[in-house]
């Protein structure tokens, strides 16, 4: 054989573009967008995502749809801030005609609660009581249920406060009111201002805080209240919540009744305000205050539309863990990967571009998701039958889910570099996010565990859908059943972010090493 | 930068098994060379050397004196076919090249160009998972080629071809290397590659076996002996020992005669009064001469281990 002349060598003339992110971002994109189950799952999760959404509003809280139109139970009364309050305990007051103050000392506090009156309930455990139940001095706008307030209590366990507009709390410096140490309470009003005081012995006064009562009228309610919300004695049994509810009526000793400025003048009224138990007894310069079966608190949180309207996110999550797997694990299962590295050989470019893609699907079909749920739920039901949260609130929620769909979709794309078969990769992710979601939210387990798996399991991230507010001074079940996870919103997305983060770095540590 | 593959002290192990071992040979422009070893010799193991997929223990493997991992648009220097079966298989081969331009900065438009140079044509849209080995291999081949590159590297192109594809495929390896390209073929079976490659890397256990002009090799291998046909076998035979040459029976009428050349041994037994029907120059085949080369490094022998690997692949 003879050996041809060489010929020179080669030189193409072909026009190369440039060889960035971008063409790695335009590579990986259309590696998604050309696997046709790739494309039909994520729609699949987009549709599953919406319809458990809106069967789940539909099912809800008290729901009572009638021809497509859910209405809530009867209706409760509308605080100052457009959300529904429990406005309800016994009053006794005077009208007061512009600036004035009332001052009053209560040498006595005692909660009492009620036997269930069918017996069904049997009595309270020994040892039980109402730490909120409250009684004190109040300036009102008026005895209409959820008009503005202000007032300074004293509460069975918690001290001295002052609270106002429903939502607002503010501790004292004074502890348990009784005998030995009587509070003295004072509110001074100075047109929308509120100030409320303590003392322990009427002449050291203490400023409390101030409320600005917007648009308070000249003429308003003031006098002594007491209430108390009932107890619930709580027993977590496996697959819920098992409650029962005893009445509790607060019983308070005011004297020392001071008042001063445009006071009326007129004899005192006793009324149970919101349907609260109650009764007054004057006896010379000091009253009994009696009041139960009520409390002034917003309205025990339900859940609102966007929480409610994404409450599918957990099975348009499986559908996408599915994928961000697959979209990682056929590179490894057909050789793939070889042309992969081979066409971009700087890894963690390659890591970094796959990682956007499953990322950018799992937020679009998010965003889809909601795009298409919150309409539908919204007409479903009427505005008023949840708790607004707020325009800020809704959009959190709807791109925190979102965003869930997305970190979660990543860190399976990084496990899945990891462990490089699907299976094992699905099933390994299933276990670290829905399962901790599902049993911490479904009353599989008491609250206490499932607080922990809410706070160290990369199901943390659900937090992000969390919307209805926490309050101190509302005795509630704060469970992740009822919409409350242990940890805020960003903090619990946080955790997931982490468990992200480090998986990542393992990913990219093991894909830089590992041979192809 | 001149369009080369230079491997340079290659060395690497998989637990136990040595895989390459001191390997250094230069794939040049111009010519296709065959990388011919058994299977486990370390061929498809240095090739993802080659394109930085595996890490190796010491050495260098550097395509026109940069390492592959350094290199911007990788597949316009280097185009590579390891494993036609690497595809998703619900992929077109149109999408499957289309993926592989965008990475490359690359338009739609050349992916149709090498569609029709491969002609993949008709079947571009339907899923790759349904393609035969042969169009799998021509749609490995067109990813080689989409980015227009000076090296080309293919592994066992030869295997699943009919006849025909054989024949086609010498042809294009030809025509590749006539436009002065470097082309680096594998093979385990040396006879794919006669006529079509010009330069022999060989090797086995990982190691380099030789590294040689296919014409010198079969020189080598044919080592001047000459085949003679005659009805007078024993008086040849004692006319061509008295002159001092080897004489071996090989037929009834046949003899392989080592040492003199053809024309001596003619005017000798002219001399003789031998009668002789044929003398030839015997040539050896690429096969024979591979056989020669590798036979003391075969690493996988049916006898000894009792199964032939067949997937050219080293355990790991």
């Amino acid at each position: 054989m003879t050996t041809a002349t060489v010929p020179p060598p080669y030189r193409s003339d072909l026009k190369l573009g440039n060889d960035g992110f971008v063409q790695l971002l335009h590579a990986e994109w259309t590696k998604f967008r050309t696997v046709r189950g790739w494309v039909v799952a994520a729609a699949v999760a987009v549709a599953v995502m919406a319809l458990i959404s809106i069967s789940a509003a539909t099912g809800g809280k008290g729901a009572n749809c009638v021809n497509g139109k859910c209405q809530r139970g009867p209706s409760d009364p509308i605080g100052p801030y457009g959300v529904s309050v429990t406005d309800s305990f016994y009053f006794v007051h005077q009208t007061l005609d512009g600036d004035g103050s009332i001052t009053a000392r209560i040498s006595s506090l005692t909660d009492a609660i009620q036997p269930d009156p069918q017996g069904q309930g049997g009595a309270p455990p020994a040892g039980a009581s109402v730490p909120w139940a409250k009684a004190g001095i109040i300036v009102k706008q008026s005895t209409t249920l959820g008009s503005q307030y202000a007032a300074v209590m004293a509460t069975v366990g918690n001290g001295v406060r002052m609270q106002y507009n429903y939502e607002h709390d503010v501790a004292g410096n004074l502890g348990a009111a009784s005998s030995a140490s009587p509070a003295w309470l004072r509110l001074v009003r100075s047109g929308t201002t509120l100030t409320g005081y303590d003392s322990a012995d009427g002449t050291h006064w203490t400023e409390i805080g101030t409320a600005d009562l917007t648009g308070l009228a000249s003429t308003v309610q003031v006098g002594l209240f007491a209430t108390s919300p009932g107890y619930n004695d709580n027993q977590y049994v496996f697959g819920g919540l098992n409650s029962d509810s005893f009445n509790s009526l607060a019983t308070a000793q005011f004297d020392n009744l001071a008042l001063g400025g445009g006071w009326s003048g007129d004899a005192w009224n006793g009324d149970a305000i919101g349907g609260a138990d109650g009764q007054y007894q004057q006896t010379g310069s000091g009253f009994t205050v009696q009041g139960g079966n009520g409390d002034i608190t917003p309205d025990v949180p339900d859940d609102d539309t966007a929480r409610l309207a994404l409450s599918g996110a957990f099975a348009g999550l499986i559908a996408l863990i599915v994928i961000a797997a697959m979209f990682m694990t056929t590179e490894y299962r057909r050789g793939l990967l070889r042309t992969t590295l081979a066409a971009s050989p700087r890894r963690g470019r390659v890591l970094a571009a796959k990682a956007v893609v499953v990322g950018a699907v799992s937020f679009a079909v998010g965003l889809v998701a909601a795009a298409v749920s919150v309409p539908v739920f919204n007409r479903l039901w009427s505005p008023d039958a949840f708790y607004p949260v707020g325009a800020l609130t809704e959009a959190r929620v709807v791109l925190g889910t979102a965003a869930l769909l997305a970190v979660v979709a990543v860190f399976t794309l990084a496990l899945a570099t990891l462990m490089r078969r699907s299976t094992a990769v699905i099933t390994t992710v299933i276990i670290l996010v829905i399962m901790p979601y599902f049993l911490a939210t479904t009353s599989v387990l008491t609250p206490g565990p499932s607080d922990w798996l809410l706070r160290l399991t990369p199901a943390a991230g659900f937090a992000i859908q969390q919307t209805i507010p926490r309050f101190a001074q509302l005795t509630n079940v704060y469970t992740p059943t009822d919409g409350f996870y242990p940890l805020a919103p960003w903090s619990g997305f946080a955790v997931l972010c982490a468990y992200t983060a480090v998986a990542l770095g393992a990913a990219l540590l093991v894909l830089r090493r590992r041979d192809a | 930068m001149e369009a080369t593959i230079e491997v340079n002290g290659l060395r690497k192990r998989f637990g136990p098994t040595v895989a390459l071992d001191d390997l250094s040979f230069t794939v040049k422009p111009g010519s296709v060379t065959g990388f011919v070893g058994p299977n486990g010799a370390g061929k498809s193991t240095t090739m993802r050397v080659v394109l930085g997929l595996d890490s190796v223990d010491a050495g260098t493997a550097l395509i026109g004196g940069k390492p592959y991992r350094s290199l911007r648009h990788p597949l316009s220097h280097v185009g590579s076919l390891l494993d036609p079966a690497a595809l998703q298989p619900s992929r077109s081969a149109r999408n499957h090249l289309l993926w592989l331009a965008h990475s490359q900065g690359l338009s739609a438009g050349r992916v149709d160009e090498i569609l029709e140079t491969s002609g993949l044509e008709r079947v571009a849209r339907r899923r790759a998972g349904g393609y035969s080995l042969g169009m799998r291999q021509r749609l490995g081949l067109a990813a080689a080629m989409l980015a227009d590159p000076p090296v080309l590297m293919l592994d066992e192109p030869f295997n699943g071809l009919d006849p025909e594809g054989i024949v086609w495929m010498r042809g294009f390896l030809r025509s590749l290397a006539a436009q002065g390209r470097a082309v680096l073929v594998s093979s385990h079976l040396m006879g794919e590659l006669q006529g079509t490659a010009t330069h022999l890397v060989v090797i086995g256990r990982g190691r380099l076996v030789a590294d040689t002009g296919v014409s010198e090799l079969i020189d080598a291998a044919s080592g001047g002996r000459v085949a003679l046909r005659t009805t007078a076998r024993s008086e040849a035979m004692t006319v061509l020992a008295n002159a001092g040459a080897t004489v071996a029976v090989t037929g009834p009428d046949t003899l392989t005669v080592t040492g003199p050349s053809s024309e001596r041994i003619m005017a000798l037994l002219s001399e003789g009064g031998v009668p002789f029907s044929e003398v030839s120059a015997h040539r050896a085949t690429l096969e024979e001469a591979y056989m020669e080369l590798t036979r003391d490094s075969v690493e996988f022998r049916a006898a000894e281990s009792g199964f032939v690997r067949t997937d050219g692949e080293v355990a790991r």
